[in-house]
C-alpha cells in the first residue's frame, strides 16, 4: 500500500525533480561550498511546501523531494480533556489535539519556518524544543506564546534523524507530563528504505491524584511526579490507544517501521515487540544501526527507529519491557498481524489475547468452563473453585504463593487466615482497590502494599475469592460475581479496600 | 420670576439627569482595605529570601465585571472594540462581546471581563481612580485561605489553583463573587488569570530551564525565579503566564481587579460580606 503511495507521490514530483536539476548549477545538493555545513545544501529553492503533519500512529508519507526547499510548519496548543483509561479523564495539553504531538517530516537541509499557534482556550502560555534544531533552546526561547497568540521561528534543519520535540515552559516536567511532546523525522537526502508500514509511537509517563484505573477527571500529581512514581506508563497518550479496533495492523511477509519515541518526562524504556525481533535499530534515532535486537532502550526525551519483518501471523505486543509498567500501568499496544499461519517457523496454540499476561496461562479450559456456566445461570461452587484455582496460579501466587503461605513478613498468608475469614466483603475490596498499610493477619503484623486487581472481571474475582476460601484449611463459603460488582460499583470514599 | 423658575426647572431637570446616570450606574464598587504585612515572594530567590514588606492598600474585592466594563466603556468610548487604537489592544480586544457595546448574554453580566489588554484594564482603573495591582500585592492577597492570612504550605491550597488549570476554559462559565478569603478579596484563584501593574517587569525566561545559567544582559533577573520549592509551582504558573504577554495582548482567561494605594484622605466603601 504505502509502496504504491511512494510511487504516485515519486511520479508528482518528477517535475519538481527536473526543476531542482536546472536549479543545481546554483545549488548542488551533492556539492558543499567552502564553509558550508555538513547537511546544508544551500538555500531553499522552489515555492515554500506546507508540511503534512499526521496524528499519531501515522506517518506523513515518504518525501522524495531533491532539493531543499522552505517547508512550513503549523502546529497548534490545545489543551483538552480525554480519556487517559476507560472512565478516567484527564487535561491533557498537547501538541496537535493529540498525544504525542503530530508527527512532523521533513528532509534534511530544508529551511522549516515553523508556526506554533496557542489556542485561544489555553490556560497557559506554551512553547517548543525541537531536539532537531542546532541552536539554543531548541527553538524555546524564540516560541514562547500566549493563549490566543502565534510565534514564528526559521531553523535550517543540519543532522538526519529522528528527534523529539517537547514544551519547555515552566515548570517543564508538567508541561511534558501533561503530554506535550511528539516527533520530528529528518529525512536523510535519499530518503529511507522503502517499507510497507511505517507507524508513530511513542511512550509516556503520568501522574495522577487518584489510583490507576480510578474513574473520573484526575488532576495532575506534582508529588508523584518529582518522586517518579507515575499512575500509568502508557503509549499514545491513553490506555487502549493502540489495541482493539486501534491496533497496528499488518499482513504477513511486509516490512514494519517503527519510530519509536520517549517523552518521559521521568521514566526511560525498555522497548520490547513480545514475540518479534527488530531486524534493525537504529538505536537513540543515530546514525548507527544495530541488528537482531529484542530489547531497545529508548531514553526520555530520544527515540529510535526500529525495523523487522513480519512473518508469522497473529498479535503482537509491544511493551516497555520493564513489566509492571505493561500489565499495571498500561505501557501496552498491539500490532496485529493477518495472513496465512506460517507452521513451519512457529507451530501454533496461538492466544490472540496474550497481551492479558497474567491470564495466558497454560491451562484456562476451567476458566472458560465457569464463563459458560456463569453466563447459562448454572454456575456450581465446584466450577468457581476450579476456574479460581488456574487464575490463582496466574495473578496472586507470585506474592501469596502457590500453597497460599505467603511470604513471612512480606505477603501476607491466605491459607488459614483469620484476617480473610472473619470478613469475606473486606477481601471482595481488597482484590478489586489493593491494600495499603499494616494489617495483622494470624498474629503477625504485615506494612506492604498490593495494587488494585481492577483489571480482573467480576467473574474472575468470584472464582479466585471462592477457591481461596476453600483451600488450604480455610473455613470455606461463596462469593458471588454480584458481589464483587457491588463493591465495584461503591464510590471510592467508602470502598472496603480502606 | 420667569428666569428663576427656569433656573430652578432646570436644576431639578439636572438633578433627576444626575440620579438616572446614577441608576443607571451598578451598584458602589466594593474595595476592601488591606492589612500591611510582609510576604515571603516566590519571585525571591533562596540567597535573598527577606519577607517583601506591602503596604497598605484597597483592592476590589471582586474581579471587574462585563456589565462594569462595558459601563466604562460607553463613557470612554475610544476604548470600545471598533476604536480603539492597535497599539494598546490586539484583535481579540473584548472578541467574545455581542458588539462593542454589548456583551450579549444577559447571564454573562456578573462575569469577569476577559480579553482585555493591560492598557485597556489600566484606563479603566485610573477611571475610577485607581490602578491596577502589583504583582507583590496580588501575590499578598493571593497567599490567603477562609482562615490564615498565608495558606500557601496547606495542600488544600494549592490544589484548589491546580484544579483550575485542570478545567476547560468556559467563556460563559463562573460569575464573580466566590467565597471570601481571609482579606475579604473573591475569586483570586479559580475563576481568571488577573493582569498586574508590573507584569512587564516580571522576568522569567522564555526557556524556563535557563535558570542556572541565566543571559543575564537579556533577562536581568531570570535566575531567581526556580521550582526548588514546590509549594510554588502553582504561582509560578501564573508568573510564567503574565511574563509571556505583552501590554496590547489579550486572552481568553485573562481579567483584572483594581486597587488603590492606602492614601489618608481616600475613604473606601465597605463591600458586602
Amino acid at each position: 500500500m504505502m509502496k504504491t503511495t511512494s510511487r504516485l507521490i515519486g511520479t508528482l514530483f518528477i517535475p519538481l525533480i527536473l526543476m531542482a536539476a536546472s536549479h543545481s548549477a546554483v545549488a548542488d545538493p551533492g556539492t558543499k561550498s567552502p564553509g558550508r555545513l555538513s547537511g546544508d545544501f544551500g538555500p531553499p529553492q522552489g515555492e515554500p511546501i506546507h508540511a503534512i503533519l499526521t496524528s499519531p500512529p501515522n506517518v506523513p508519507p515518504p518525501i522524495h523531494r531533491k532539493f531543499p526547499a522552505k517547508v512550513i510548519v503549523d502546529l497548534e496548543v490545545v489543551e483538552q480533556e480525554k480519556e487517559i483509561s476507560e472512565g478516567v479523564k484527564y487535561m491533557f495539553w498537547t501538541f496537535g489535539g493529540t498525544v504525542p504531538g503530530s508527527f512532523i517530516r521533513v528532509r534534511q537541509g530544508d529551511t522549516v519556518e515553523f508556526h506554533l499557534k496557542n489556542n485561544p482556550g489555553s490556560k497557559m502560555p506554551h512553547n517548543i524544543d525541537l531536539h532537531g534544531v542546532t541552536g539554543p533552546g531548541g527553538g524555546a526561547a524564540s516560541s514562547f506564546t500566549a493563549p490566543g497568540h502565534e510565534s514564528q521561528f526559521t531553523f535550517k534543519a543540519l543532522n538526519e534523524g529522528i528527534y523529539v520535540y517537547h514544551c519547555a515552559t515552566a515548570p517543564v516536567g508538567m508541561h511534558i507530563a501533561n503530554g506535550m511532546y511528539g516527533m520530528i523525522l529528518v529525512e536523510p537526502p535519499e530518503g529511507l528504505s522503502p517499507v510497507d508500514h511505517e507507524y508513530y509511537v511513542m511512550q509516556g509517563d503520568f501522574y495522577t491524584a487518584g489510583k490507576y484505573r480510578e474513574k473520573g477527571l484526575q488532576a495532575f500529581d506534582m508529588d508523584k511526579a518529582i518522586d517518579e512514581r507515575p499512575t500509568y506508563v502508557l503509549f499514545n497518550g491513553a490506555e487502549g490507544s493502540l489495541t482493539g479496533d486501534k491496533a497496528l495492523t499488518a499482513r504477513t511477509d511486509q516490512k514494519i517501521r517503527l519510530f519509536i519515541g520517549n517523552g518521559g518526562p521521568n521514566l526511560v524504556s525498555s522497548f520490547h515487540v513480545i514475540g518479534a525481533i527488530f531486524d534493525k535499530v537504529r538505536y537513540e534515532g543515530g546514525t548507527n544501526m544495530q541488528k537482531n535486537v529484542q530489547t531497545t532502550l529508548i531514553p526520555s526525551g530520544g527515540a529510535a527507529v526500529v525495523e523487522f519483518q513480519t512473518k508469522v501471523p497473529g498479535s503482537y505486543v509491544l511493551v516497555d519491557h520493564s513489566i509492571f509498567r505493561a500489565f499495571n500501568k498500561g505501557a501496552l499496544a498491539i500490532l496485529k498481524v493477518d495472513g496465512p499461519p506460517k507452521k513451519e517457523i512457529y507451530s501454533g496454540k496461538e492466544l490472540d489475547s496474550v497481551y492479558l499476561g497474567d491470564r495466558a496461562q497454560a491451562n484456562m479450559a476451567s476458566v472458560s468452563v465457569a464463563t459458560k456456566a456463569a453466563a447459562s445461570g448454572t454456575l456450581t461452587q465446584q466450577e468457581q473453585i476450579n476456574a479460581g484455582r488456574e487464575l490463582f496460579a496466574g495473578t496472586c501466587s507470585v506474592c501469596h504463593q502457590p500453597n497460599g503461605a505467603g511470604l513471612p513478613g512480606v505477603f501476607p498468608p491466605l491459607a488459614g487466615s483469620d484476617f480473610l475469614n472473619s470478613n469475606h466483603q473486606r477481601a471482595v475490596g481488597i482484590a478489586l482497590h489493593g491494600l495499603t498499610g499494616k494489617v495483622v493477619v494470624n498474629g503477625n503484623d504485615y506494612t506492604s502494599v498490593m495494587p488494585p486487581m481492577n483489571q480482573l472481571n467480576d467473574d474472575e474475582i468470584a472464582n479466585i475469592l471462592t477457591y481461596v476460601l476453600n483451600s488450604w484449611g480455610n473455613k470455606g463459603g461463596t462469593i458471588d460475581a454480584s458481589a464483587v460488582k457491588a463493591e465495584r460499583a461503591r464510590p471510592v470514599a467508602e470502598q472496603a479496600g480502606h | 420670576m420667569g428666569t428663576a423658575l427656569s433656573t430652578w426647572l432646570s436644576l431639578v431637570w439636572l438633578a433627576v439627569v444626575a440620579t438616572a446616570a446614577t441608576a443607571d450606574d451598578l451598584a458602589p464598587v466594593g474595595y476592601v482595605t488591606v492589612t500591611p504585612g510582609s510576604l515571603t515572594s516566590v519571585l525571591s530567590n533562596s540567597s535573598d529570601n527577606r519577607p517583601i514588606p506591602v503596604k497598605p492598600f484597597s483592592v476590589r474585592v471582586t474581579p471587574v465585571t462585563n456589565a462594569e466594563f462595558l459601563n466604562f466603556v460607553l463613557k470612554n468610548p475610544d476604548w470600545g472594540r471598533d476604536r480603539i487604537a492597535s497599539v494598546f489592544a490586539d484583535h481579540t480586544y473584548l472578541h467574545g462581546w455581542k458588539s462593542a457595546t454589548d456583551y450579549g448574554d444577559q447571564t454573562d453580566r456578573q462575569r469577569p471581563v476577559t480579553n482585555v489588554s493591560w492598557f485597556a484594564a489600566q484606563a479603566f482603573c485610573e477611571h475610577e481612580a485607581a490602578r491596577l495591582p502589583t504583582w507583590y500585592e496580588w501575590e499578598y492577597l493571593a497567599a490567603a485561605d477562609a482562615t490564615h492570612a498565608d495558606a500557601r504550605k496547606d495542600p488544600a491550597w494549592r490544589a484548589r489553583i491546580l484544579a483550575w488549570y485542570d478545567t476547560p476554559t468556559d467563556m460563559h462559565g463562573p460569575t464573580v463573587g466566590g467565597a471570601a478569603n481571609y482579606y475579604g478579596v473573591r475569586d483570586l484563584h479559580g475563576l481568571i488569570w488577573e493582569w498586574v501593574e508590573d507584569f512587564n517587569a516580571l522576568f522569567i525566561s522564555p526557556d524556563s530551564r535557563n535558570q542556572g545559567d541565566p543571559d543575564k544582559l537579556k533577562f536581568c533577573g531570570a535566575g531567581a525565579l526556580s521550582l526548588q520549592d514546590k509549594e510554588n509551582f502553582a504561582i509560578l504558573m501564573r508568573i510564567a503566564l503574565l511574563s509571556s504577554l505583552s501590554g496590547a495582548d489579550t486572552t481568553d482567561n485573562l481579567g483584572f481587579r483594581c486597587a488603590r494605594s492606602a492614601v489618608p484622605n481616600l475613604t473606601h466603601t465597605t463591600p458586602n460580606q
